[in-house]
């Protein structure tokens, strides 16, 4: 055990590593790991927290525009079914429609326990919580706290759980999971680890696990993600024998900074646009009317004089086209800079100074206030900022039962950025933070429900000789001398994603990212770090690179696969979107003795009862 | 644009190090974090520096750079110049675990100590209604991102290793203060604060508020409205019941804990 403990659990060592034994641990301590551990606690399972980092710097904490719940405090015209229907078309129509259901109903309730729990959201005129415009959503619908929205949650989450005397485990990081024989019930039994600060083991004995280790971003160069986003539960579900869908589609955001170089990516968040901020290219014009696209025709503004009605009076006007979904915006900017209307440093211009006062702008965007301020001496009152996509999120993920979050292992539950099917094709912002509340709280119950019922019998157990196996495993890049540095290798995958699987994709440039996955795979083998176990950077992100490399696969195999353009995939040789592939999910699995070589296959969607489906008639 | 710049960082763990020179170079508009990761990757794969967001908001690459507390990530390599050599050394207050990274569990430990938020019940309707005026305050002590920098400058327990039992540092103070001002809180933290949470020993230098990256006002916004709510409710019971009787909310609900 180190200083990062902290917890009531007294190890055992009969392997000879820290040991302990929960009814659920929950591996990852952002928003939705969080509210799993939470609800998982409530329902009286002993639960841990394992997580990377410290407790409360999840990248949940980088999350600014707010929390869409559908609570209709300032549109009382709001519900589920319209929330519904912006997320099912958000996602042009991918999403599991059950998930989609479920989050929209229940993201008011989640909300407003976090009040509950202490949080301070910005209010009404009336005392009750605010809500804010976001691309995509028919009403302001985000409950927020200026641009710090994440921080919020993830503090008063955090603070619950602590409230609660939770067990977390920081700075720990999970390596492998273990499940029983497939004779025995094939399930899940324990996960293996290291403490990043002493580099020592420790085995935990559970019989559930949720992942909820958010998603991918580090595998591109441009990102407004932190480093502990390497795919790790992506690629232990996969390693354990889950399933993943979606891989294909990803999330560019349209607004990350540009400039200085080394701020590429950060985000710049949505609610800039939501609002008021408009994009301008080069020649000062307001591009966005010029990529409205068909399916999104009827409902936003096609003139300057309506867009700006819009933010005053949204029953008689339509929605300015910057707040299209997220793909649209991105694919439009990329558009522009190709096109040679670029700004001085590779972006767009993204304009609130002339269209808001600095007071508003003040209280509405204090951290973009200040990031613009610190970090690129821009002052966002006065001038324009410069912005282009960043990759952003991963719409993909494990696949899992829509109202209990359980992947296809038994004792395996995934919530939040790593489960898949909730946001389809494209997710509409704010319908993260919301996603991490509701099916976070669902997975922490239903893994706490199967922790009960097998509580009497048999626990599975961790066998010995596994743990051994997966010391060593973890060990290997030590042994070894003269080989490849796990910077160099993580760099060259970042360059082959961005180049390659960015956000235009087509046949020749996904092959060829394949081939270089595979030339990187094989560079993989042959890591070595050097220095000691006691906090070795190099030493963890050599262990990092493997998750980063089977997801990275993942996502090229699914986006060749996919032969049409659909919210986060867009193939300029097939640019059009296919209903044939409407209906249809790409899963990928990593078989037994397919030597880590990932397999895909095709998979209906879920089909939507008729009763939702006339939603799509009748709402406006 | 670029060049060279000279770093000296402290390289060691709980048994004692020193400082490491290193040479490296450095882009215009970087950062001291891009200059140590630049370090990282080609010179000292196993250089222990704490990180996550890269962009101020989750406090986690706290350290001294050139003996004043900051954090890397948002300090601005064009603050010095271009011939100076930048000393990054880890945070003084907290054990040394390697390198540049620290032991903070120190505040985990203090944040167990706080009471649970507890609210009063919810509106007919389900909902709960306050004012934008009466959240402000909170939300001014909430954007606190944890760095621990404040906990890190206090001399309460910068030099003074035996006060930390007794002393939840001024991070904490803002937590107090946060839950006392909550127009939904039924608790009344202002004993505990004094005397378990060891605001007594806080003699208003303000060196907290001078660190915080967040800008928040430890001092005159948290500890000396704290401190003098202490001390109405310490010295001055007529007062403390007076409003008790008076108001319906605030302190009128409020329960000792
Ligand atoms: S004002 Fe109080 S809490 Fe802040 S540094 Fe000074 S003594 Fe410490
Ligand atoms: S109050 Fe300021 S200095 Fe202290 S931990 Fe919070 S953000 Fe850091
Ligand atoms: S890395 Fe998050 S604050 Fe510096």
């Amino acid at each position: 055990m180190t200083g990062n403990v902290m917890g009531s659990d007294v190890p055992s060592e009969p392997h000879g590593f820290e040991e302990h034994s929960y009814d659920v641990v929950v591996i990852g301590a952002g928003g939705a790991g969080l509210r799993a551990a939470i609800a998982a606690q409530d329902a009286g399972a002993k639960t841990a927290i394992v997580c990377k980092s410290l407790l409360g710097k999840a990248h949940t904490v980088m999350a600014e525009g707010g929390i869409a719940a559908a609570m209709g405090n300032v549109y009382p015209d709001d519900n589920w079914q319209v929330h519904f229907r912006d997320t099912m078309r958000g996602g042009k129509m991918l999403n599991n429609w059950r998930m989609a259901q479920l989050h929209a109903q229940e993201a008011p309730e989640r909300v407003l326990e976090l009040e509950e729990w202490g949080a301070l959201f910005d209010r009404t005129d009336d005392g009750l919580i605010s809500q804010r415009d976001f691309g995509g959503h028919r009403f302001a619908r985000l409950a927020h706290v200026g641009d710090r929205t994440g921080l919020e949650m993830i503090r008063t989450l955090q603070q619950r759980a602590v409230a609660q005397g939770i067990d977390v485990f920081m700075e720990c990081t999970i390596t492998e999971l273990f499940k029983t024989a497939p004779g025995d019930g094939n399930r899940i039994s324990g996960a293996f680890g290291y403490w990043r600060e002493s580099g020592r083991f420790i085995v935990f004995h559970a019989p559930c696990m949720v992942l909820a280790t958010g998603g991918i971003g580090k595998s591109y160069q441009v990102t407004s993600n932190s480093w502990e986003y390497t795919g790790d539960g992506h690629a232990l579900a996969m390693r354990t024998g889950a399933s993943l869908i979606n891989m294909e589609f990803v999330q560019f955001h349209p607004t990350g900074m540009v400039w200085p170089p080394s701020v590429k990516g950060i985000l710049v968040t949505e609610s800039v646009r939501g609002d008021g901020g408009v994009l301008r290219n080069s020649d000062g014009k307001r591009f966005m009317f010029d990529y409205i696209p068909e399916f999104f025709k009827s409902e936003t503004a096609d003139n300057e004089a309506e867009a700006d009605r819009w933010y005053d009076d949204k029953s008689n006007n339509r929605r300015p086209p910057e707040l299209l979904p997220r793909d649209e915006v991105a694919r439009a900017i990329n558009s522009e800079i190709k096109a040679g209307r670029g700004s001085p440093h590779g972006g767009v211009f993204l304009d609130i100074a002339s269209r808001r006062t600095p007071e508003f702008i003040m209280r509405r965007l204090p951290s973009m206030y200040h990031q613009f301020k610190e970090l690129a001496d821009v002052d966002i009152t006065a001038e324009p900022m410069e912005i282009g996509p960043t990759c952003h999120y991963v719409m993909g993920g494990v696949e899992v039962d829509p109202d209990t979050g359980a992947s296809k292992i038994t004792g395996l539950y995934a919530a939040g950025e790593v489960a898949g099917g909730m946001h389809g094709s494209n997710r509409l912002g704010g319908n993260s933070l919301s996603d991490l509340l509701v099916f976070g709280c669902r997975a922490g119950l239903n893994a706490a429900y199967l922790a009960h019922q097998s509580r009497g019998g048999q626990r599975p157990r961790v066998d010995g000789a596994e743990v051994r196996a997966a010391a060593k495993r973890a060990l290997a890049p030590f042994e070894r001398a003269g080989g490849e540095n796990p910077y160099t290798i993580q760099h060259d995958l970042q360059d082959v994603m961005q180049r390659l699987v960015g956000i235009i994709r087509n046949a020749d440039e996904l092959a060829a990212s394949l081939k270089e996955i595979d030339a990187l795979k094989e560079r993989a083998k042959n890591l070595t770090v050097e220095g000691h176990r006691q906090y070795n950077p190099g030493w963890h992100l050599a262990l990092d690179i493997v998750n980063m490399l089977t997801v990275s696969e993942c996502i090229a195999t699914a986006a060749l696969e996919r032969q049409e353009s659909r919210g986060g995939h867009t193939r300029d040789d097939f640019p059009a979107t296919d209903d044939s592939w409407g209906t249809r999910n790409l899963v990928l699995t990593l078989p037994d003795g397919s030597d880590g070589k990932v397999h895909l296959e095709h998979q209906p969607l879920p089909a939507m009862p008729d009763d939702l489906k006339k939603l799509f008639e009748t709402l406006t | 644009m670029s060049y060279e710049l000279r770093m000296r960082l402290w390289r060691g763990d709980a048994s004692g190090g020193a400082l490491g020179d290193f040479t490296v170079v450095v882009e215009e508009g970087e950062v001291v974090l891009d200059a140590i990761h630049r370090i990282q990757a080609t010179q000292a794969g196993d250089l222990a520096v704490r990180w996550n967001c890269k962009a101020g908001k989750c406090g986690s690459c706290s350290a001294e750079i050139n003996g004043r507390p900051r954090l890397m990530c948002m300090t601005r390599l064009a603050d010095f110049e271009e011939s100076e050599t930048i000393t990054v050394t880890p945070m003084r207050a907290f054990p040394v675990i390697r390198d540049l990274v620290t032991d903070v569990s120190f505040n985990y430990e203090k944040a167990k100590q706080v009471p649970a938020f507890a609210p009063t019940p919810r509106d007919a309707d389900g909902k709960r209604r306050m004012q934008q005026v009466d959240v402000e305050r909170g939300q001014e002590f909430r954007k606190c991102i944890e760095c621990f920098l404040c906990q890190n400058t206090c001399h309460v327990v910068r030099d003074h290793e035996d006060n930390k039992a007794a002393f939840a540092g001024p991070r904490f103070f803002l937590r107090y203060a946060e839950l006392d001002m909550h127009p939904l809180d039924t608790n009344d933290r202002r004993k505990l604060s004094q005397d378990a949470a060891g605001l007594g020993m806080c003699n208003i230098t303000k060196c907290c508020t001078e660190v915080c990256p967040e800008n928040i006002k430890i001092t005159d916004n948290a500890i000396i409205p704290m401190k003098e709510r202490v001390a109405d409710r310490k010295f001055d019971p007529v007062t403390w019941l007076g409003s008790k009787i008076m108001r319906r909310s605030d302190t009128a609900q409020r329960e000792e804990v």
